[in-house]
């Protein structure tokens, strides 16, 4: 501010943002529990509206600083290092959802439990079959990985914008598709959300990814707009690098939800 | 200490609400922090006032079905309130574990001062770090929010315990278990936040020359909390969201109709927990290790063991979780690996207990105020370390398991452990952060009242728990009551050292006697924002400080 800065690190002015993304957590939060209690959605609507409308504000600020030459190598590398952290934590949550779903999975629940185990997955649950609509899932997001990283090598060998473009519509595209078929799934599901445990551990668990699949298509629709406005340079695209790591994490974490749920759990 | 600080600013330019809401300045959001740690400690403990308060004798005097008082009436007809009792534990439990250590040690002290010790300008996301603190104001507001909202029994709040187990907290009608529920969410999310940024601070930012291996102890303990809280809250976060599908959506995640099992939280809730007893107490390492070099007039001794012995108790404090979970029915041999593996944290602990006391070992010893509270930290911890071996024994917990010494083990490892950390932290610091100094005989009343009272308050619960009293109760037999009184006598007396410490802080920032000297605790004092005048400008190190000015190997 008024002081001469002899550093390459970011030192930020003050920022409404932070205040207001912790009011709208607030209203959400306190918005759904109503919700749950029957008193109607709109405060929780409320909360939503004034997320997204914090998020959008603060990433467009954060663009703005990038184009003004804050994002210093140092401050480059700061970045990257949050994200990786970022992407742990998440690693993390997914952990909580897969040893739930091991528990249950290697010693379910019966009539003599825990001297006798139960069966898995439990009786009257018709799962569904792997090598169908699943196994497609699977190489469609895998696919879809594979434009991502086209659009970055693209980007990064030969500053090809046009490639970048290609591969990022891919990538996207395929995201949409990959969505749509989970619904479509979810549609012709012969067992419920709610009253046995594989509803709930099924659901929690490709769901959460679900959500992670539409989070990491909107980050790549937003590289997308971003690459058309030639924001990206091969040394500096640090938003588009975050948006494949969490690409590919959203990939790793589909093949665990694969090989584990739809495979070897059914 | 807001207008101490505010003075020693020279950015006279920014407003009220710009400079404390919109923050992006370490040491403003570092205060702030404290603040709130503080006023959500102060309603934290008189909330456990009460409680000893209806424990001093046998029989429900105060918390009424006809109306809960202050003052016993020994004629109105009393019908025991346990729900109010319940809201009460579940309230200090919550309150102390997420919304008042934590924020205190890490979000406090360690945005304060890591940066300034690393040499760092500031946080690597200094608006994120604002992020962080608000979230935490959106939990802790949640958190009252559950206290007063129609929960179980027909009455406000809810009375599950902080652990949240399931099925109690799965079956408690009312929003209040919701918005309990959603509170950790915020605060979980605040906390790994909090985390990211730390970890890059640390690994991104340290002065020019300084190693890994050179970093100060109170930055190391830091990155290691850091560590835990991102790796042990998202697990948390999955437990509790599957609480929240339960209680809201039918799911049937614990609820064995459905095929679930409670179990599988406690085991969830654990992995998270244990960690979290280690982000409590680990920040406190730090800063009784520089506490306790500054007054021995000493370097500490045995850095480099020190730096490890946090991250292996880091490490292992990921792999004994289900010690607190012996009588649930686990196998032998799950009991017989947790056993051992929980034993093993005694050697880096050993580790650090004897390094901190080979730093006293023929130093020139000062008592002042911060160094007290250090040692009494070590004496307290090390008390609470034995009662934990003791515990960790998986046939001797099947009789010590929900009693009163299992009470009396954590508050001695917590309530005096770490929060001897906080205030041998406050006393060392306040001079720095508000540049100027308590009285130094106010400081030492507070420590020996404190000290006299919490021992008075926790050491007959052992004997309580030996006897067999359970925990979590509003009411007990008769042959209980000698050591209940006493307890109370002790936990009435810490309870006013905790008001007179309000007191003291409060005289200290504005009449407090003014600082001068940058490093006011001599030249063991050697961390880098000892270079700083009291309290530090605006915006710190904007010259990155050269490694003459920190690093003090050659000399001692």
């Amino acid at each position: 501010m008024a002081h001469e800065k002899n550093h390459d690190y970011h030192i930020l002015n003050p920022s409404i943002w932070p205040f207001m993304g912790a009011v709208s957590a607030f209203v959400l939060l306190f918005g759904s529990v109503l919700f749950f209690h029957d008193s109607g959605p709109w405060v929780m609507l409320v909360g939503f509206a004034l997320t997204f409308y914090t998020m959008y504000s603060w990433w467009a600020d954060v663009i703005d600083e990038a184009h003004q030459g804050d994002h210093t190598p140092v401050v480059s590398i700061g970045l990257r290092y949050g994200f990786i952290m970022f992407i742990m934590s998440e690693i993390m949550f997914f952990v909580a959802w897969f040893w739930n779903f091991f528990k249950h999975a290697m010693y379910p629940m019966g009539p003599q439990s825990p001297a006798i185990d139960g069966v898995w997955p439990p009786v009257g649950i018709e799962t569904f079959d792997p090598w169908h609509l699943p196994l497609i899932n699977t190489l469609i997001l895998l696919c879809s990985g594979c434009f991502a990283t086209w659009a970055h090598h693209a980007l990064v060998h030969g500053n090809n914008r046009q490639e970048m473009k290609w591969g990022l519509w891919g990538a996207i595209l395929l995201g949409v598709f990959f969505s749509i078929l989970q619904a479509y799934e979810y549609s012709h599901a012969a067992f419920g959300f709610s009253g046995n445990v594989y509803g709930g551990t099924f659901y929690m668990a490709t769901g959460f990814h679900g959500v992670h699949v539409i989070i990491g298509t909107i980050f790549l629709a937003v590289c997308l707009v971003r690459t058309y406005k030639g924001h990206f340079t091969p040394k500096h695209h640090i938003g588009f690098e975050a948006a494949a790591w969490y690409w590919h994490f959203v990939d790793v974490v589909w093949l665990f939800l694969f090989f584990a749920i739809y495979v070897w759990g059914a | 200490m807001v207008d101490a600080t505010a003075h020693g600013h020279d950015d006279h330019t920014q407003g009220f609400f710009t400079r404390w809401f919109m923050s992006t300045n370490h040491k403003d959001i570092g205060v702030l922090y404290l603040i709130t740690a503080a006023i959500l400690g102060f309603i934290s403990v008189m909330f456990t006032m009460y409680m000893r308060l209806e424990l001093m004798n046998p029989g429900v005097q105060y918390m009424c079905m006809e109306g809960a008082s202050l003052i016993a009436s020994a004629v109105e007809e009393c019908t025991p309130n346990g729900h109010l009792w319940n809201v009460m534990i579940t309230g200090h439990g919550i309150l102390m574990m997420f919304f008042v250590v934590i924020p205190a040690l890490f979000g406090g002290f360690g945005n304060y001062f890591m940066p300034l010790m690393i040499g760092a300008p500031d946080m690597a996301f200094p608006r994120m770090n604002n992020l962080s603190y608000w979230m935490y104001v959106a939990g802790s507001t949640l958190a009252v929010c559950s206290l007063l909202a129609p929960g179980g029994n027909g009455q406000l709040g809810s009375g599950v315990g902080w652990v949240l187990y399931a099925p109690l907290s799965t079956t408690e009608e009312g929003m209040s278990m919701d918005l309990a529920i959603f509170a950790v969410h915020v605060s979980g999310a605040s906390s790994i936040l909090g985390a990211i940024n730390m970890i890059t601070t640390f690994l991104n930012m340290r002065a020019p020359g300084m190693t890994l291996h050179k970093a100060p102890l109170f930055a190391w303990s830091i990155f290691v909390t850091a560590f835990l809280i991102l790796l042990s809250l998202p697990v948390l976060a999955g437990a509790i969201t599957m609480l929240l599908t339960d209680r809201n959506f039918g799911t049937a995640f614990f609820d064995p109709n459905g095929g679930g099992d409670p179990i599988l939280y406690q085991h969830l809730l654990w992995f998270f927990g244990h960690p979290e007893v280690y982000m409590i107490i680990v920040p406190g390492f730090g800063i009784v290790s520089h506490v306790i070099s500054t007054f021995s007039k000493k370097p500490i001794f045995g850095y480099l063991p020190m730096v490890y012995a946090m991250v292996a108790i880091g490490v292992l404090g990921f792999v004994v979780w289900a010690h607190h979970m012996y009588t649930v029915g686990m196998s032998v041999t799950q009991q017989a690996y947790f056993m051992l593996a929980t034993m093993v944290i005694a050697v880096p602990t050993g580790i650090k207990i004897f390094s901190w006391i080979a730093t006293m070992w023929g130093g020139s010893i000062e008592f002042k105020t911060p160094m007290l509270w250090a040692m009494g930290f070590l004496f307290l911890f090390t008390v609470g370390g034995v009662t934990g071996i003791v515990l960790s024994q998986a046939g001797i917990d099947r009789a010590y398991h929900d009693t009163y010494y299992v009470i009396a083990h954590f508050h001695y490892v917590m309530s005096l452990g770490a929060v001897f950390c906080i205030f041998a932290g406050m006393y060392y610091w306040i001079g720095k952060m508000s540049g100027r100094q308590y009285p130094e005989w106010a400081g030492k009343l507070h420590f020996w009242m404190m000290f006299i009272g919490a021992n008075i308050t926790f050491f007959p619960q052992h004997f309580l728990g030996r006897q067999g009293m359970p925990r979590r109760y509003i009411d007990y037999p008769e042959q209980f009551s000698l050591w209940n009184e006493v307890s109370s006598y002790g936990a009435f007396l810490s309870g006013f050292s905790f008001i007179f410490f309000f007191g003291v802080m409060f005289y200290t920032v504005r009449y407090g006697k003014k600082i001068e000297e940058n490093a006011y605790w001599g030249e063991y004092a050697d961390t880098l924002e000892w270079t700083l005048p009291n309290p530090p400008p605006a915006h710190t190190f904007e010259i990155l400080p050269t490694q003459d000015m920190w690093d003090k190997a050659p000399k001692h």
